[in-house]
């Protein structure tokens, strides 16, 4: 799994390439809101997440996302649970 | 100028393969909404869907015929087959080209495209040459006016939820104005292939559960599939020959938003609604009940109350407002012309159909919803709205015929 500060990043970079903005102007505490970020860029925002981190996010984890950070904590865990699921597997 | 009486009618969706089957159905607040039977082991969020229980095309069409036709166009013309004869209808050969056919469909053929898309891309195979003439959006109409011999006006209209909508108001027009003596109008989808699910899977708006127009709890939408189509004649000459008339299309409101691809505005539907009265000639206070847009999404449901209060203020509180979809599910450019048969039912017969699985009132959609069982209520005005992705709206006013 990609550390703390990577993956942060990463899902940044995201958010920023699906949005066309530079990923310099993101920062966590931000709320998506002051991205001019709207229920469909939300929609392909997560739709991008999903891509990227092969993972699958929930619809009402998806309706509940307000910060950058609740983006970067809701991959972290997704991904938690993915790894836990394949080493029980 | 002149006024433009429905004197038949046909349908065949979740709710019944014929117009009283689904006027029964309509009335007794049964659900159409059940486990998708085409889902083939498809991974999906959603499971629940109005699908047409046990269709069989060989019941309705032979094996040359409906080669010809994708689900929608064949739901289309059993629609209009059944609105034809209700209407007691004999489109001779003078009256072809005074005659017009005009639908709705949002998708056109999808389950025609995607298998023969999946031939190509998984299976490196052939597409099948009748490809095209399935899948184009003007199927449905193009083989009612060769089964009927229509040869004047004809085409399609794809404006998404409100394709049916505007298709039956522009007929409405067009006998109105007299640029056509006959019509036979309404709209047909058929969305239940596996790649047209997994589309609106992406978008999150369909229901994990069912759909629950104007409740607190509600969750999304639930597709549906199938036809309404009608026959629409000048009000004169339907009497001159003895129809019955089931109801008036009285006026049409239409509007754009302007303003997002895929949300929903206060602004436009309550000008689609305005400018429906305006055109029909009628006081707000003559509107007794509305078959809403009501698609049960968290964000439709609001603005389409907050909309009606902006135009019918105080008299909001007077007016019996359904969500059929609840019943027949949302069926996309059919959905305008299932829920006007559904209006023209509560005007013909007293009885406003209800919004079923209604849980709890949400005081954002401040409306007397009539909820879970039907509501004896004369109604001589009523609306019935249709609101698009895209921010395309349309309404129609219709008013109680003699029969």
């Amino acid at each position: 799994m990609p550390d703390e500060k990577d993956l942060a990043a990463r899902v940044m970079a995201v958010i920023a390439d699906t949005k066309g903005i530079d990923s310099e102007a993101i920062s966590p505490h931000m709320a998506l809101t002051d991205l001019n970020v709207d229920s469909l860029d939300a929609l392909n925002i997560g739709f991008a997440l999903e891509e990227k981190f092969h993972i699958s996010i929930p619809d009402d984890q998806l309706r509940n996302l307000k910060t950058v950070d609740d983006a970067i904590e809701g991959v972290r865990k997704l991904l938690a649970q993915s790894a836990e699921a394949a080493e029980s597997a | 100028m002149k006024r433009v009486a429905i004197t038949g009618a046909g349908v065949i969706c979740a709710l019944g393969r014929n117009a009283e089957e689904v006027r029964t159905a309509l009335k007794a607040g049964k659900g159409g909404i059940a486990p998708l039977q085409c889902m083939d082991g498809l991974q999906l969020r959603f499971r629940n869907g109005a699908e047409i229980p046990g269709y069989r095309e060989e019941e309705f069409f032979s094996r040359s015929q409906s080669q010809l036709m994708d689900p929608f166009a064949q739901y289309g013309l059993i629609a209009a087959r059944e609105a034809v004869k209700a209407a007691g209808l004999e489109i001779e050969s003078p009256r072809r080209g005074r005659a017009a056919v005009i639908t709705g469909s949002a998708m056109g053929g999808q389950a025609t495209q995607d298998l023969g898309f999946e031939q190509l891309y998984k299976r490196n195979g052939s597409i099948h040459p009748l490809s095209i003439a399935r899948t184009m959006a003007n199927a449905a109409a193009s083989h009612i006016a060769m089964e009927f011999g229509v040869t004047g006006p004809a085409f399609t209209i794809s404006t998404a939820c409100s394709s049916a909508t505007h298709a039956i108001g522009l007929a409405a027009w067009m006998v109105r104005s007299g640029a056509a003596d006959v019509a036979i109008t309404g709209g047909s989808e058929a969305p239940f292939s596996p790649g047209c699910l997994k589309a609106w899977e992406a978008m999150r708006v369909v229901s994990a559960d069912t759909c629950r127009p104007f409740s607190r709890d509600r969750s999304g939408m639930i597709l549906g599939e199938g036809a309404a189509m009608f026959v629409l004649e000048a009000e004169e000459i339907a009497r001159a020959r003895g129809a019955r008339i089931q109801a008036v299309i009285a006026g049409l409101g239409m509007s754009s938003d302007a303003h997002h691809i895929t949300h929903p505005s206060v602004d436009g539907p309550a000008r689609a609604m305005q400018t429906a009265l305006e055109d029909a000639g009628l006081a707000p206070e003559q509107i007794g009940h509305i078959n809403a847009h009501g698609t049960g999404t968290q964000v439709n449901d609001p603005a389409e109350a907050a909309a009606i209060r902006r135009v019918f203020g105080e008299h909001t509180d007077h007016i019996a407002v359904s969500g059929t979809k609840s019943m027949h599910g949302h069926a996309l450019g059919a959905a305008g012309a299932l829920e006007m048969f559904a209006t023209m039912v509560a005007l013909q017969d007293g009885v406003i159909p209800p919004t079923i699985n209604f849980t709890e009132a949400d005081p954002q959609c401040a409306l007397d919803v009539v909820t879970n069982a039907a509501r004896r209520q004369e109604t001589e005005f009523a609306l019935s709205n249709s609101f698009a992705f895209g921010g395309l709206n349309a309404v129609l006013a219709l008013q109680k015929g003699n029969g």
